[in-house]
């Protein structure tokens, strides 16, 4: 998502002798390729700035199941962060998510390192790495959730070849529930960042890794010392994606522990929900997606420093 | 003259692709080589086969007397230049420069020294701290170069290194080069498909094709002495004038009758009974007017396309049927239509077998 | 050197590298983490072709050893519980088809032509309502979520596939613009712009020649769709209304529904089931899955 907005040719009509007026720039010119657009530009407006813009208002309000309440401040943010399910949302989003960022990150860049060395079946492994990608998240939990069932998973069969005291109860452990998600969440995602990071490896100038060569660069240098710091715009463009991927999780958790056992496994997004159609408090649910939306928009900042921000002089 | 790196029987495939067949080069204790062809002639497959980037699948590569067929490109004793630069981006050109010698250990002012030379010789001082991306492209050679340059190696490689520049930096840079290498006095293997590169840079010019050497001399040799029709064709721009005919003892018939006597021409081997041949006649060695009639070949033609070059003009025509250039003085006013008397000597030309394709 | 005795120096290639421990231990945690991925899929059908007594003996691992049964799958697809009724995914199955099929066209024809009009008919705003689309695939749905369900309303269609339809060509818009839009960026301006000489419009330059150059990149946007609208399950649960659950919530139901027995074999028998999309999407499509992916996020 880097390219935005440099390419292209403008499509204007051959200019009559007078400069055309403003009206005939905004209405006439170009008017098909406008109708065209218009569905485009109506989602812009109406769903991606109108519906934020609704929601942020409303998070004002104390609107029960209809967004009819009275304008009440900031009572529902005060409320929201006083709220003992939210903190635990939150905590938990923050260690899941740190968590889960670095070590998708990681494993993701050393399989790719890994796919990198000339292997013989390239394709079948990166196609094993990624299937998990192509599932939903329901599907990754349910499967998630019976390997690590601790009567008739993979603790009982453990047990099973002798080793009695062998525990493995994330699942149900309110201390440890939160890293049976990590399991489940990086073994889907991980494949992703692998793919973004070979796109990456292999984008390099193959002339960089001769001339590393030549100077007796080991490639673990390489790779650490040149080629990492020259992959920044794929590092950051996947950090961004997989982070504000990370502050929606919804469907993994409902399937998997559905936000259990208790509370211990909540996580923002089912906060939302639950308060948006079960609960019915809608203003505290548009607080805590509020929330949300700040996470992800100081997740972006990176990114959109990188692609707004002022070009380097080439 | 004692060898400073000599390729021994070398071939090189890739799966049955035969891309380097059976090469045998010797390159001299501070020659300039120039690997000249077109672009999948195996000219950069045999520069990364000396440098160690490539694996060769028969033969041996020695430098400077040592058997460096299996050693790691570190280890030979070589610096590389290529034409993308491949410099580090995110390090300053201090640390392009130092990098491999720091990896390598060596003590810190060991490093200072050699880079602070390095920079002196390429004037990179002023740009000592600045990052690749900061630097215009003749610059960033530059630094390619130096980072060559600090290894204080015997032998430099150079794979394309110009071809990425435009023609101006091309020329300056062109010079710089041999400038360099009039001070350093190393052996240089250049490899390039720029034949005025070629032409002007090397002490000696191994014109290649499908993976096997066609002629190694120096330039002026391989300008006016091509082995073959290839080598003919493909040094020379406007190309080699080629006319097709029938050799006869020392007359050339050419396919349309005309007969052109090539009696003070040097054959490598006396020349005998009739055969197939084509004769070769660069458009610069075909006189207009006077001097035409000098020649032991001359005849009228009527000139057809005229391009003026600058330095001098270009001239279209037909000698014998065929589409002919010939160069002449920029000051000299032709133009199209005009009738003249056109004239060349054919000892200054060559012939060549028309089925061998090799130079008689 | 092995087998040299003749020559005492090095000649010709390398001595062969193909054992050293190196690339042993490089293949080795390769396997090792391709056994790790693999290790759910093989899990889910193995356990979806054992019987419950079977199960409940606790080897998750072993493959089915007493009897391969295709029970599981039967009821899973015909007379699963989801809830209320027992008639299995089946109807939760074509509920996810007639979503899938709209949604993907709709949203694909819409984005193709937007992401022309960006590219070659630039307008003032354009560039703009762009960077918005794209910022705006970032933010959480949930943000968005009650007022599209008003919206919804408005319409008339909440509670019908339509609504379903109408959210996921919204939320598609981003990704397919980004993608369309990139893809043609990349296309010789040349070829529009001697298009627009010879004096076709607007629609003639897009049917004529941007859509038959751009068939490689359709099939990665509907690939791209059909993965990402089969998977859904929030937009499903909250627009479709109960009749029309796609396939991902009627599965969530099955295995999550607290009542009766837990019948782990047909739980994976209906995960496989929904699964059997997209899987057979990916490994059909394989690279064309990959560059999908890729093309929203390292292009350029």
């Amino acid at each position: 998502m880097t390219d935005i907005g440099r390419s292209g040719a403008m499509g204007r009509p051959v200019e009559a002798d007078k400069p055309p007026g403003l009206l005939y720039n905004i209405f006439v010119r170009n008017i098909t390729a406008k109708i065209a657009a218009s569905p485009m530009v109506a989602i812009v407006l109406i769903v991606f700035i109108g519906c934020t813009l609704w929601s942020v208002w409303f998070s004002f309000t104390d609107s029960r199941s209809l967004p009819n309440g009275d304008f009440v401040g900031w009572a529902q943010y005060e409320r929201l962060f006083s709220a003992r399910r939210w903190k635990i949302s939150a905590t938990n989003l923050l260690t899941y998510g740190i968590f889960s960022l670095v070590f998708t990150m990681v494993v993701g860049f050393l399989l790719a390192v890994l796919m990198d060395q000339k292997l013989r079946f390239e394709d079948g492994f990166r196609t094993i790495f990624l299937y998990p990608f192509a599932l939903s998240g329901i599907v990754t939990g349910l499967v998630w959730q019976w390997i690590m069932n601790p009567t008739l998973g993979l603790q009982s069969t453990i047990r099973g070849l002798g080793w009695t005291s062998f525990t493995f109860d994330w699942i149900t452990n309110t201390d440890m529930v939160l890293y049976a998600l990590l399991i489940a969440g990086t073994w889907h995602g991980t494949g992703f960042v692998m793919v973004l990071m070979l796109a990456g490896l292999r984008s390099i100038d193959g002339e960089i890794w001769k001339a590393a060569r030549v100077d007796g660069i080991p490639a673990w240098r390489t790779y650490l010392q040149i080629v990492l710091p020259m992959m920044r715009g794929v590092i950051v463009t996947t950090l961004v994606i997989v982070g504000s991927g990370i502050v929606r999780t919804y469907d993994l958790v409902v399937a998997l522990t559905n936000g259990g056992p208790g509370l211990s496994s909540e996580v923002p997004a089912k906060y939302v929900i639950n308060y948006m159609f079960t609960a019915g408090n809608l203003g505290q649910a548009l607080a805590a997606s509020t929330i949300m939306l700040v996470a992800v928009f100081v997740i972006l900042i990176p990114w959109i420093m990188i692609e707004f921000g002022p070009k380097k002089a080439r | 003259m004692q060898s400073s790196v000599s390729i021994k029987d070398v071939s090189l495939n890739f799966g049955s692709v035969p891309v380097l067949q059976h090469l045998d080069l010797e390159v001299g204790q501070g020659e300039f080589i120039v690997l000249l062809g077109p672009s999948g002639c195996g000219k950069s497959t045999l520069l990364n086969c000396i440098a160690g980037l490539l694996d060769v699948s028969g033969g041996q590569i020695f430098i400077g007397g040592k058997n460096v067929t299996w050693a790691e490109p570190k280890d030979r004793g070589i610096g590389m230049v290529f034409q993308s630069y491949a410099l580090y981006p995110q390090m300053t050109v201090e640390r392009n420069l130092s990098f491999g010698l720091r990896v390598a250990g060596m003590p810190k002012d060991e490093i200072n020294k050699r880079v602070k030379r390095a920079a002196e010789i390429l004037q990179l001082e002023p740009f000592l701290q600045r990052k690749p991306a900061n630097l215009s492209g003749g610059q960033r050679q530059r630094v390619a170069i130096g980072r060559a340059l600090v290894r204080d190696v015997d032998v430099f490689l150079f794979d394309e290194p110009l071809s990425n520049l435009d023609a101006k930096l091309r020329s300056d840079l062109r010079v710089e080069i041999k400038r360099l290498h009039q001070r350093l006095k190393n052996t240089m293997i250049y490899v390039t498909h720029d034949q005025i590169e070629a032409l002007t840079l090397a002490d000696r010019i191994a014109v290649m094709k499908n993976g096997i050497i066609q002629q190694l001399a120096d330039p002026h040799t391989i300008y006016n002495k091509p082995v073959n029709l290839y080598v003919a064709g493909f040094i020379g721009s406007p190309q080699m004038n080629m006319l097709e005919g029938t050799l006869n003892g020392t007359t050339f018939t050419t396919d349309d009758g005309t007969v052109i006597p090539v009696g003070n021409y040097a054959f490598t081997a006396p020349a005998t009974g009739s055969a197939k041949a084509v004769l070769g006649v660069r458009p610069e060695h075909i006189v207009m007017g006077e001097e035409a009639a000098s020649m032991p070949y001359s005849t009228d033609v009527e000139i057809e396309i005229v391009e003026p070059m600058g330095s001098d003009t270009l001239a279209w025509t037909k000698i014998a049927g065929k589409p002919v250039t010939f160069r002449c003085d920029s000051d000299v006013v032709i133009s199209t239509g005009q009738k003249v008397r056109v004239g060349f000597d054919p000892a200054r030309g060559s012939i060549f077998n028309a089925e061998t394709t090799n130079r008689l | 050197m092995t087998n040299i005795t003749a020559v005492d120096e090095p000649s010709g290639p390398r001595p062969s590298k193909g054992f050293n421990p190196k690339r042993i231990v490089i293949y080795g945690i390769i396997i090792v983490a391709a056994m790790y991925y693999l290790l759910p899929l093989y899990v889910m059908i193995t356990t979806s072709l054992k019987g419950l007594p079977e199960i409940r003996v606790g080897n998750i691992f072993a493959p089915p050893l007493e009897i391969i049964t295709i029970e599981p799958w039967v009821k899973a697809w015909t007379s699963a519980c989801t809830g209320l009724t027992c008639e299995g995914l089946a109807p939760g199955f074509w509920n996810s088809v007639k979503i899938t099929v709209p949604s993907t066209i709709i949203s694909v024809l819409v984005a193709a032509v937007s992401g022309y009009a960006l590219v070659n008919w630039r307008f003032k705003g354009s560039e703009f309502f762009f960077t918005c689309l794209l910022l705006g695939s970032f933010i959480p749905y949930q943000v968005m979520l009650y007022p599209m369900v008003m919206i919804t309303a408005q319409l008339k269609i909440f509670g019908t596939l339509w609504a379903v339809i109408l959210v996921h060509t919204v939320f598609g818009m981003p990704i397919l613009v980004l993608l369309f839009r990139n893809y043609f960026a990349s296309l010789p301006q040349e070829l529009f712009k001697a298009a627009r000489v010879d004096g076709a419009g607007f629609w003639r330059i897009f049917i004529q020649i941007m859509v038959p150059m751009s068939l490689p990149i359709f099939a990665v946007a509907i690939i791209l769709q059909v993965t990402g609208i089969w998977n859904d399950f929030l937009f499903g649960v909250v627009f479709a209304g109960t009749q029309n659950y796609p396939m991902t919530v009627q599965l969530n139901n099955i295995v999550n529904s607290t009542q009766g027995v837990r019948e782990y074999n047909v739980n994976m028998a209906a995960t496989i089931l929904t699964a059997a999309v997209p899987l057979l999407v990916y490994f059909v499509s394989g690279k064309w899955f990959v560059r999908g992916i890729a093309a929203g996020a390292v292009k350029g």
